[in-house]
C-alpha cells in the first residue's frame, strides 16, 4: 500500500498585486470561543477557476461568505478584486457574481422580467473593456432556458430554477464568480450541462470563478487548482494531477495470466510493465493500471489532518507504518 | 445615469411588475376587496345607529375612519410582511447580491404598497357614494385635506413598517405585532368615538398615527358639523400633521439604520438555515 507523506507546509505564493483577483492571508473565523477558520492562505489568478473541497462543517461556505462580502471575518487581510470585502462598495459589488441556491424568491415573476430588472441594475457599471449586462436574450439562450423564459419562476423545475440562479449570477458580466455547492440534487444529465457552462464562461471572459462543491469528480473536471480545506486550514493548494501525485507516484497494476488474478504496485509503471509483457507477451490478459486518484488524495489528506490534529502526530506515524506493505 | 438613478427606476419598474403580479393573482385580489366587504357589513350592522350626541349616521362616519385605519395597516403591516417573507425566501439575499439592490428592492415595494392602498382607498369608497349620505365629495376642501393626508399617512407608517419587519426574525411574531395594533385601532375611535374614554386613554390613542389618521380622513370626508363631536371640538388639522409629521420623521430616521442592520446579516446560510427550519415545519 502506499504511504502518505505529511503534507509539507509550504508558503503560499503571493505574486505581484495586480494579478491576484483574490489574495487571502491568515484569514481566520472566531464563532463565540470556537475557531472555524484557522488562518486561511490562498490566492486566485485572473481566469482561474478554483474548486474549494472539505469535509462538511469544514468552513467551506464560512470563507465563501466572506470573500462575498456577506460575512465579517475575525482577522486577516482578505483582497477581493482588490477590495476588502469588508468594505466593498456597489461598484465592487457589481463586479461579482453571486450564484445562490435560491428557494422561493420571485416566485411570481416571469423568468425574463427576472433577469430584465436584475440587469437594469448592473447598467451604470459598463466600461469599455466589459459591456454590462449580458443582454437577456442572449444569456437566456446561454443558460439553456429561452423556452421557459415566458414562465413564473414557481412554476421551474429545480434544474431549471438552478439555471435560473446562474442567470442572475452572471447578468452583470462579473470578474468573478462565486458557486457554492452549484449541482446539488442535480441530475447526470443537468450536471454536465452545467459542467460545460462554467467551461464556457471561464474561456469567453477570462471569468475567475471559485466554487465549493463535495464532488471530486466535478472538481477535477473544472478546476485548475484545487484548495481543500480541513480543520479550519488550507491543507492542500494544486492542480489536480499534483494533488494525486502527492500521495505518492506509485501506481496499482492489475493482470491475470493463466486464469490467476496478479496484482503488483509500481512506482516505474512503464518500465514494469514493459517487462511483463516482454518476459510473458500473449499470456497476460486483461491489463489494468490504476494510479492514485484524486479522491485517494483527498482521503489520505483529509485523514491526515483530522488524525493528526486529534490525537497528535504520533498517530499520524503509527498509521502510516501500519499501512507498510 | 448614475447607478442610484438606475436602481431606483429600477425599483420603480420593480413595483409594476409585482402590481401586475399581484392583479392577476386571486389570493391577493381577494385580500383587497374583503375589506370593502366587511366595510359594509359593519356599515349594514350600524344602520341606525347615531354618532352620539348628533343625528348623524354612525355608520356614515365609521367609512372614513376605516379608510384611515386601512392606510395605517397597509403601512405598518403591508411592508413587514413583505420584508419577513422576502427575507424567508431569499428575495433580500438578492436584492443585496445586486449592486444598489436593496434600494431598488424598496423603491420598488414603497411603489407596491403605496399604489395598493391607494386602490383600496378608492374601492371602499365606491360604494359608500351609493350607501351613505352625509358623505361629502364633491367638495374641492375634500381633495385638498386628502392630498396631504393620505401621503403624509403613508410616510408616517411606511418606514415604522419597514422598522418591524425589519426587527421580527420569525413570521410566527408578526401575532406580537397585529394584537398591539387591534388594541390600538380599539382606541383610536375608528368605529366609535372616544370621547367618553378616560382622559390616560385618550392621551394613549393620541400617540399614536392611526388616531390621527381617522381623524384626517374625517375632515375630508364629513360634513363641518361633525368636527365638534371630535376630542377638541375642531378637526385640529395642525395637530393632525405634527403628529404624523414626527412619526414619519421617527420612521425616516430609524428605518435605514435598521434595515442596513438586518441587511447586514443576511448570508446564503442564513437562508438555508431558515429553510431547514421552515421544512421542518408542519404546514
Amino acid at each position: 500500500m502506499t504511504a502518505v507523506e505529511l503534507p509539507g507546509v509550504a508558503p503560499t505564493p503571493h505574486p505581484p498585486d495586480e494579478d491576484l483577483v483574490l489574495d487571502v492571508r491568515d484569514l481566520r473565523m472566531r464563532y463565540g470561543t470556537v475557531d472555524v477558520l484557522h488562518g486561511v492562505d490562498f490566492t486566485a489568478r485572473r481566469g482561474e477557476v478554483l474548486a474549494l473541497l472539505g469535509p462538511n462543517g469544514a468552513g467551506k461556505t464560512t470563507t465563501i461568505e466572506v470573500l462575498e462580502g456577506f460575512r465579517m471575518r475575525s482577522a486577516g487581510e482578505v483582497r477581493v478584486l482588490g477590495v476588502d470585502p469588508g468594505r466593498g462598495d456597489e461598484r465592487w459589488r457589481a463586479r461579482m457574481g453571486v450564484v445562490l441556491q435560491s428557494w422561493r424568491d420571485h416566485g411570481k415573476w416571469r423568468v425574463r422580467d427576472v433577469l430584465a430588472n436584475l440587469s437594469d441594475f448592473y447598467a451604470p457599471y459598463s466600461t469599455d473593456r466589459i459591456r454590462r449586462p449580458w443582454p437577456v436574450e442572449e444569456l437566456l439562450d446561454t443558460v439553456g432556458l429561452t423556452a421557459h423564459a415566458g414562465k413564473r419562476v414557481q412554476r421551474l423545475s429545480g434544474g431549471q430554477r438552478r439555471r435560473l440562479d446562474v442567470a442572475v449570477g452572471i447578468v452583470g458580466r462579473p470578474e468573478l464568480l462565486f458557486l457554492d455547492e452549484p449541482t446539488v440534487g442535480f441530475d447526470p444529465a443537468a450536471r454536465r450541462e452545467f459542467h460545460e457552462l462554467v467551461h464556457r464562461l471561464a474561456d469567453l471572459d477570462e471569468t475567475t470563478i471559485l466554487l465549493t462543491t463535495h464532488d471530486l469528480d466535478e472538481a477535477e473536471k473544472l478546476a485548475d487548482r484545487i484548495l481543500i480545506l480541513a480543520g479550519g486550514r488550507i491543507i492542500a493548494d494544486g492542480s489536480p494531477d499534483e494533488l494525486a501525485r502527492r500521495v505518492g507516484t506509485d501506481a496499482e497494476i492489475r493482470w491475470t495470466r493463466d486464469g490467476e488474478r496478479f496484482v503488483h504496485v509500481a512506482a516505474d509503471v512503464t518500465g514494469f510493465v514493459r517487462d511483463l509483457l516482454r518476459e510473458h507477451g500473449d499470456d497476460v490478459q486483461e491489463l489494468e493500471i490504476r494510479r492514485a486518484s484524486l479522491e485517494d488524495a483527498y482521503m489520505a489528506l483529509v485523514y491526515e489532518e483530522e488524525s493528526g490534529v486529534r490525537a497528535g502526530t504520533a498517530a499520524a506515524s503509527v498509521w502510516r507504518q501500519g499501512s507498510q506493505p | 445615469m448614475s447607478p442610484t438613478m438606475a436602481a431606483v427606476r429600477a425599483g420603480v419598474r420593480r413595483g409594476g411588475i409585482e402590481l401586475r403580479n399581484t392583479f392577476s393573482n386571486v389570493q391577493d385580489l381577494w385580500n383587497y376587496f374583503f375589506p370593502t366587504v366587511a366595510l359594509l357589513v359593519t356599515m349594514f350592522f350600524m344602520r341606525g345607529a347615531t354618532v352620539p350626541g348628533t343625528s348623524f349616521s354612525l355608520g356614515a362616519r365609521t367609512l372614513p375612519s376605516a379608510l384611515g385605519m386601512g392606510l395605517a395597516f397597509g403601512g405598518l403591516l403591508g411592508l413587514s410582511q413583505q420584508l419577513i417573507v422576502d427575507r424567508e425566501d431569499g428575495t433580500l439575499l438578492r436584492a443585496k447580491a445586486t449592486p444598489n439592490g436593496m434600494l431598488g428592492y424598496l423603491v420598488g415595494k414603497i411603489v407596491l404598497l403605496s399604489t395598493v392602498s391607494l386602490i383600496g382607498l378608492v374601492l371602499q369608497l365606491t360604494p359608500a357614494l351609493f350607501f351613505l349620505d352625509g358623505i361629502r365629495l364633491t367638495d374641492g376642501g375634500t381633495w385638498f385635506t386628502m392630498a396631504w393626508v393620505v401621503p403624509l399617512g403613508l410616510v408616517a407608517t411606511l418606514p415604522l413598517g419597514a422598522v418591524i419587519g425589519s426587527l421580527i426574525e420569525n413570521p410566527r411574531n408578526m401575532g406580537l405585532v397585529v394584537l398591539p395594533i387591534f388594541g390600538l385601532i380599539a382606541l383610536s375611535g375608528i368605529f366609535y368615538p372616544i370621547n367618553g374614554y378616560p382622559g390616560w386613554l385618550q392621551a394613549v390613542a393620541q400617540a399614536f398615527p392611526i388616531y390621527w389618521l381617522g381623524l384626517g380622513m374625517r375632515s375630508a370626508l364629513l360634513p363641518d358639523g361633525m368636527a365638534a363631536v371630535e376630542l377638541g371640538g375642531s378637526w385640529r388639522h395642525l395637530e393632525t400633521f405634527g403628529v404624523l409629521g414626527l412619526w414619519a420623521v421617527l420612521g425616516l430616521t430609524l428605518a435605514p439604520v435598521v434595515l442596513r442592520r438586518m441587511a447586514r446579516r443576511e448570508s446564503g446560510s442564513r437562508v438555508a438555515a431558515r429553510r431547514e427550519k421552515a421544512m421542518q415545519r408542519v404546514v
